[in-house]
């Protein structure tokens, strides 16, 4: 679909300039906007290299590991159907605790190591379970705490005050993790028709 | 609430790189060496998002130049007005749940178009920074473990996606004015 959007976005602008007459600002947008893209990069560049370099001390250190365990209690009354200490619980905690911090590159793997645990306590393996539609609820739901690369983006745009966001990006993520809690507590719990067997 | 969400976007950083540094060093790390592998990766991660850059900015800006938004917008506000969403961030909405990398390079676009500072701007911050690519995560996570019926968990995503910037809309309106 990203295909479609973006082939539309060309196409049509193709169109509405031929239109009005005006097939010359395609061009011209063209050539400008290609040269913006690669300015901005460049300015943005200093940014992400700084924090990308800092979120790696944070991981190196094992402070995703410190959240994880603060996040204990909180992951054991999400996940009912998983036994304590189960492998599974960890794996997900430090998933969640990378894309706290906004280490989305680190908290892929832990994501895809939960998904492996969890499957192995699957007994019907293609279908999804309870545990799994609960972890990628809030997963997909994005938990960012720092958002780190929207910062870098703003800074590099001359932004007066680019951590503005930080406090809006904060309520507006909490309520969403919260509606998607709901949203999933009530398909597994209230759907009848939804609740999994064994 | 708005003091208080001042304070947190003031502090938010400062606070976290203190502790990042202070944790490193308590526990040993080599902070530089390893601060500048990391700063490695954040280098060709920027290097690998200009492709992207380049083909988001070149189609919003012909769709722009060409007359095309003006009539989209005429089009959609109605629409858009039902929430009171500024019609400029309808392709990050359509764009987020499906391309983490194209969602973040129309957010860029978006913030260097209208500045960082702009309500469009400030709202497309915003919404990048608390949604996620919905499609791409459960597409990646069920298909590396072979599940092909994820049950209730496309619903639960792309409402928690519309919430998203549901939430983004309404949190910046009443915070920026």
């Amino acid at each position: 679909m990203v295909d479609w959007v973006w082939a539309f976005l060309i196409l049509a602008g193709v169109v509405a300039a031929g239109v009005a007459g005006n097939v010359q600002a395609v061009t011209d947008a063209t050539t400008l906007a290609a040269e913006e893209a690669v300015a901005y990069t460049l300015q943005f560049m200093g940014v992400i290299t700084f924090w990308l370099g800092l979120a790696k001390v944070g991981e190196r250190s094992g402070l995703i590991d410190l959240l994880a365990r603060l996040m204990r209690p909180a992951t054991s009354f999400l996940f009912p159907s998983l036994p304590r200490n189960h492998p599974a619980l960890g794996a997900i905690m430090m998933n969640f605790s990378a894309n706290v911090l906004g280490l989305g590159s680190a908290a892929t793997p832990f994501g895809l190591k939960a998904m492996q645990e969890l499957q192995k306590l699957n007994n019907r393996p293609e279908v999804a379970t309870d545990a799994m539609c609960t972890f990628l609820a809030i997963n997909t739901s994005s938990i960012t705490l720092i958002p780190a690369v929207v910062i870098g983006l703003r800074v590099s745009a001359g932004s007066a005050n680019p951590t503005e966001i930080v406090g809006t990006t904060l309520v507006a993520t909490t309520i969403s993790t919260l509606v998607a809690v709901a949203a999933d507590y009530f398909c597994r719990v209230i759907l009848p028709w939804n609740r999994t067997r064994g | 609430m708005a003091p208080l969400l001042d304070a947190v976007s003031l502090w938010t950083i400062p606070l976290l790189m203190t502790v990042i540094l202070l944790h490193g060093l308590y526990k040993g790390v080599k902070v530089f060496e390893v601060f500048i592998e990391g700063a490695q990766e954040g280098f060709w991660l920027a290097v690998r998002l200009v492709p992207y850059l380049v083909a988001i900015f070149v189609a919003l800006s012909i769709f722009r130049a060409s007359g095309a938004m003006d009539l989209a917008t005429r089009f959609l506000t109605p629409l858009t007005d039902l929430v009171g969403m500024p019609p400029e961030v309808l392709p990050l909405a359509l764009v987020r749940p499906l391309s983490g990398t194209g969602a973040l390079a129309v957010t860029a676009e978006l913030i260097n178009h209208w500045g960082p500072d702009s309500f469009i701007g400030r709202l497309a911050s915003t919404m990048q920074g608390s949604t996620d690519t919905t499609f791409y995560v459960l597409t990646l996570y069920f298909g590396s473990v072979g599940v092909t019926r994820p049950r209730h968990a496309v619903v639960v995503g792309v409402l928690a996606d519309v919430t998203g910037f549901l939430a983004s809309l309404y949190v910046c309106r009443y915070y920026f004015g």
